[in-house]
């Protein structure tokens, strides 16, 4: 019995408990530890699915659905998922760092290079793009007043796709080991010659899963915001947040392209025996450095605008005020996007080429920063001649207004090739891109989700448990990452398990200490999601408009119906609910309703999925009749699916009519509540718009409204 | 006060400035033009870190609801503040640029930093830097013993996998990668030991694949010199391949003399078409105004 040609390269030894057994050692306990949890946690799931009877709903309600709003909120049920494994990961790599000088600690070198490997993976792969990701989904169609995307199907396969990469790095865990090339997997070390065995190919498969899901998720958002707006929502009419989700899928659409080529030469390099970035046979490493920040670059943008997007919903709510400077922001965006692809360079100064070369992508760099400056000054100027609340995300912002500063400080000084000579590859860069990324688009989507969750489920979160989070998120992160670029200054180089210069240790404690405040904060926005869902009526607020809102989501109920919009909505200018609400016309009825076509459910994303995810798992393994049986039959579902004919239902006008005449009525009887009492249960989604509380609000609950046949 | 003085100051006051691989204290023109350079594009990022810090706290505490400032909830903007938030950052990102561009031209890695600097050839393995010294006709692993007051010039390349090339005190990175060479000029104005290393993922060994630059004065690294001449070990190409395979070296291995032209028959392991006179075709970078600023093995040219 040959059982390579039915389970590949897997042995009983490729289980990561098999370690634990064979070489019992702390690290090898915490492996498997950790193989256990993925593998308990997948049970407890099944177990919990089981005895609620949720498989029907899960697979009926969500798993083949194609609305926006459902494929938004399972990319962001990714990313919480995900965010928990790669966060505990941040832990243990600063637990080791702590406690390993001169080579004390608890982690094997491979493990702690397997660590890091995985963190970075999962941070960026499958936690910031899904959470965007996610969150354009859900927010941007209501934004711009569309019923969905342009392509349902093609949004929901490019979910299917990304939790197949999330569940293939799950299984790392178990089955297995990942690679140890970082993030980046730099060849020829990420090569077979250096990195044989399974490892960088669990990378190389899940990131080209992702990316794929990516490059369509850019194109199908480009096309709905030009293509799906409603009538008179110019493009210089949009909310700022709609603006950086086209310039990010702009980005995706190019710079996901580069990646996936990298992933795929380097594959055949491992698979094939081709010589794209080996040691010599005229390979050449610099071709991948090249290709990758290629992509690496501009996926930096494709990550923080939309969180810029975020932080100008936030801050024009919460001061209740127009944003100061749309167009000048607008322009910003647009620049930023066009310049991040002429800056990749700069992630490798150190790679020998010419000094001019390293000038022009310097400068580059630097004038990149110019755009970014001038947004961070007008959310400033926003605020000015506001009225500011201090709500959760409000604080988010302010965090990140003063911490991204100086993130961009540091950038420069990285844009420097002089500087970088000494600050690559060392923990100053690691404290600078988390500088970034953490108060801007980690925070940034802490602070939509804080933001938007009452649009999404009906219910407010609990706004005292959302500022403790806050209050331990934000000075965490100083702690956890201000100490590094000290430590990085001093000579600390980046990815070691182990060192040897007793000056780091208080820093490295510093450190630590920051990485515990920000597992507490984690588990407080845990502990604010369950406490909310239980006092969900105290907290509820159906009528849509809980933080006095200005775009045309808050217009709505919330949850939304399935059809977004009963009629689509005509706009006469930018922030449209907050003029309707000023000149006294909000929850006006329509003239007319009509029948509502929405694309019916199908199993068609979820199988595509199931066979990727096999696919990648079959290829990892080298288990050569599960790659072209998956692959066979993922096109299999492909062609399928292209003979339905059948594939929209028809909502009848009566449905739409009874369910928003219903929420419309209800939304005018209801008493609106002024700002100071926002975080009260009286707030159940009708708002007294600020500064109008003299003539609106119960006004205009009093005043004729045009109902119309 | 100076830039020195202030982080003087703070190093006596701050734990971990003093280490023994830091920038902060450089021991040579190079890392020490890298230091006055950080201090001078933080100083001028402060134009528009500052304001951001001061008018924040006031705005804030003025606009709060149930403040003092005016609501004017339909302000969106003045055209003089615009040519502010855009000019500022525009004239910023000029001053940086141009200082940008002065450090990155004066301080290209690859130009010589005076006549007939020592030639030191580095050839980057798993764990372990090996250092041939053509002129002396010797050969170091993890050691690399430099004369004070003399240029230098590393030409490095790599056994195996790219590394990245460190002594902080002296100069920044530079990659090392298998089947090209790159260059990294420095000069050492102090003698003492200084710790250099890799900085690029390698494996298991990576964290302890460090060091010792040893700068002494010019007769001691003479002597230096001609006390290794007389050690026993030679380093030929069968001994080369042994130190390929993997390994951590604590302790510095002296050879009394090596094969002449290793390095270059190291980078024709992977590039033989380059070495033997063929350069032209193949994986050139395009020719850089710049002298001296090939990818490409010197005997390709």
């Amino acid at each position: 019995m040959n059982w390579e040609l039915i389970f590949g390269q897997i042995k009983w030894n490729s289980f990561v408990f098999s370690g634990a057994i064979e070489n019992p050692s702390l690290s090898e306990f915490i492996a498997s530890g950790a193989g256990f949890i993925a593998v308990l946690g997948a049970l407890a799931a099944v177990i919990l699915l089981t005895v609620k009877g949720w498989w029907v709903p899960l697979w009926r309600d969500w798993l083949t659905s194609v609305d926006h709003k459902k494929v938004g909120i399972m990319y962001i049920a990714i990313a919480l998922v995900m965010f928990a494994r790669a966060v505990i990961e941040a832990a243990l790599i600063r637990a080791q760092q702590l406690s390993a000088y001169d080579g004390g600690g608890f982690l094997s070198a491979d493990h702690f290079g397997q660590l890091f490997s995985t963190h970075g993976t999962i941070m960026i792969f499958f936690v910031a793009m899904p959470f965007i990701t996610g969150l354009m989904n859900y927010v941007m169609p209501l934004q711009i007043g569309a019923r969905d995307v342009s392509f349902p199907l093609l949004n929901a396969i490019s979910l299917m796709l990304t939790m197949a990469g999330a569940i293939l790095i799950m299984v790392s865990l178990v089955v297995g080991q990942f690679s140890t090339g970082g993030w980046s997997a730099y060849p020829p070390f990420t090569g077979i010659e250096f990195s044989p065995g399974e490892g960088v190919d669990y990378w190389i498969w899940a990131v080209s899963l992702g990316s794929i899901g990516s490059t369509l998720t850019g194109l199908n958002f480009a096309v709905t915001i030009y293509k799906k707006r409603c009538p008179g929502m110019t493009l210089f009419r949009m909310p700022l947040f709609c603006w950086t989700t086209l310039c990010t899928s702009i980005l995706m659409i190019f710079a996901m392209a580069p990646l996936t080529a990298a992933t795929i030469m380097l594959a055949l390099d491992r698979y094939a025996g081709f010589h794209f970035f080996t040691n010599g046979d005229g390979g050449n490493m610099m071709n991948y450095a090249n290709l990758f920040w290629l992509f690496g670059h501009p996926e930096v943008y494709i990550l923080i605008l939309p969180a810029f997007g975020v932080w100008s919903e936030v801050v024009a709510t919460f001061a209740s005020k127009r944003i100061y400077g749309y167009t000048s922001l607008v322009y910003a965006t647009m620049c930023i996007a066009v310049l991040s692809f002429a800056v990749w360079l700069h992630h490798f100064f150190t790679m020998g080429q010419s000094a001019n070369v390293n000038a022009v992508f310097g400068i580059a760099t630097m004038v990149i920063g110019v755009p970014t400056g001038v947004k961070v000054y007008d959310w400033l100027l926003t605020m000015v001649g506001g009225r500011i609340r201090f709500t959760t995300p409000m604080l988010f912002h302010i965090n990140f207004l003063l911490t991204f500063i100086l993130g961009g400080m540091t950038g420069v000084l990285l844009a420097n090739p002089g500087v970088d000579f000494q600050v690559h590859n060392t923990l100053f860069l690691v404290a600078h891109f988390h500088n970034m990324i953490i108060p801007g688009v980690l925070f940034g989507m802490f602070a939509a989700v804080q933001f938007w969750f009452p649009k999404v489920f009906g219910f407010r979160l609990h706004e005292g448990l959302g500022r403790a989070s806050f209050w331990c998120f934000a000075p965490g992160f100083l702690l956890a990452f201000f100490p590094l670029y000290w430590l990085g200054m001093m000579g600390a180089t980046r990815r070691t398990y182990m060192w040897s210069d007793p000056s780091y240790l208080p820093w490295l404690a510093l450190a630590m200490a920051g990485a515990a405040l920000i597992l507490a904060g984690f588990a407080l926005m845990v502990a604010q999601i369950v406490v909310s869902v239980r006092r969900r009526e105290q907290l509820a607020a159906p009528l849509g408009d809980p933080w006095d809102g200005r775009a045309l989501e808050w217009s709505i109920p919330s949850p939304p119906p399935e059809w977004n919009f009963a009629v689509l909505p005509q706009v006469t200018a930018r922030d449209p609910f907050y003029e309707a609400k000023k000149a006294g016309i909000a929850y006006r009825s329509p003239a007319a309703y009509e029948d509502i076509e929405v694309p019916r459910n199908t199993a068609t994303a979820p199988l595509i999925g199931l066979f990727a995810c096999a696919w990648a798992f079959a290829l990892v393994w080298h288990i050569w009749w599960l790659v072209v049986v998956s692959f066979v039959l993922m096109w299999v579902v492909v062609i399928v699916r292209s003979f339905q004919t059948d594939t929209e239902e028809t909502v009848p006008a009566a449905t739409v009519k009874a369910a928003n005449e219903a929420f419309l009525a209800a939304a005018r009887a209801a008493p609106g509540v002024a700002r100071d009492r926002e975080m009260t249960s009286e707030n159940r989604g009708r708002a007294l718009p600020e500064g109008l509380e003299g003539r609106s609000g119960p006004v205009s609950s009093r005043a004729p409204v045009e109902v119309l046949p | 006060m100076t830039l020195r003085g202030i982080v003087g100051l703070l190093a006596a006051a701050v734990p971990g400035t003093a280490s023994a691989g830091s920038f902060l204290e450089p021991a040579g023109p190079i890392a020490s033009a890298q230091f006055s350079h950080f201090g001078v594009i933080s100083a001028l990022m402060l134009i528009v870190i500052v304001p951001m810090f001061v008018a924040l706290p006031i705005v804030l505490y003025r606009y709060r609801r149930g403040g003092k400032g005016t609501y004017r909830p339909d302000w969106e903007f003045n055209w003089g503040l615009e040519v502010v938030i855009w000019g500022i950052p525009v004239a910023l990102a000029l001053a940086l640029g141009m200082a940008l561009w002065k450090h990155t031209l004066e301080y290209d890695p690859y130009r010589a930093l005076g006549p007939e600097p020592l030639v030191v050839e580095v050839v980057a393995l798993d764990w372990k830097f090996l250092f041939l010294y053509p002129e002396q006709g010797v050969a170091t692993i993890n050691l690399l013993a430099l004369p004070e007051d003399r240029p230098v010039t590393l030409r490095l390349t790599s056994g195996t996998v790219m590394q990245s090339f460190i002594i902080p005190r002296l100069a920044g990175q530079i990659y090392a990668m298998a089947g090209m060479q790159t260059q990294l000029n420095l000069l050492a104005s102090e003698t003492g030991d200084f710790i250099g290393r890799n900085t690029q993922y390698n494996g298991l060994g990576f964290a302890t694949q460090s060091f010792t630059t040893r700068v002494m004065s010019p007769d001691a690294f003479a002597g230096w010199a001609e006390a290794t001449k007389a050690q026993p070990a030679a380093l030929d190409a069968a001994g080369f391949a042994k130190l390929l395979s993997p390994s951590v070296v604590s302790e510095p291995v002296l050879y009394g003399r090596f094969t002449p032209g290793l390095f270059g028959q190291v980078m024709a392991r992977f590039a033989p078409a380059m070495v033997q006179g063929h350069g032209q075709a193949g994986m050139a970078a395009p020719p850089a105004p710049h002298q001296g600023h090939h990818h490409m093995p010197e005997a390709g040219r």
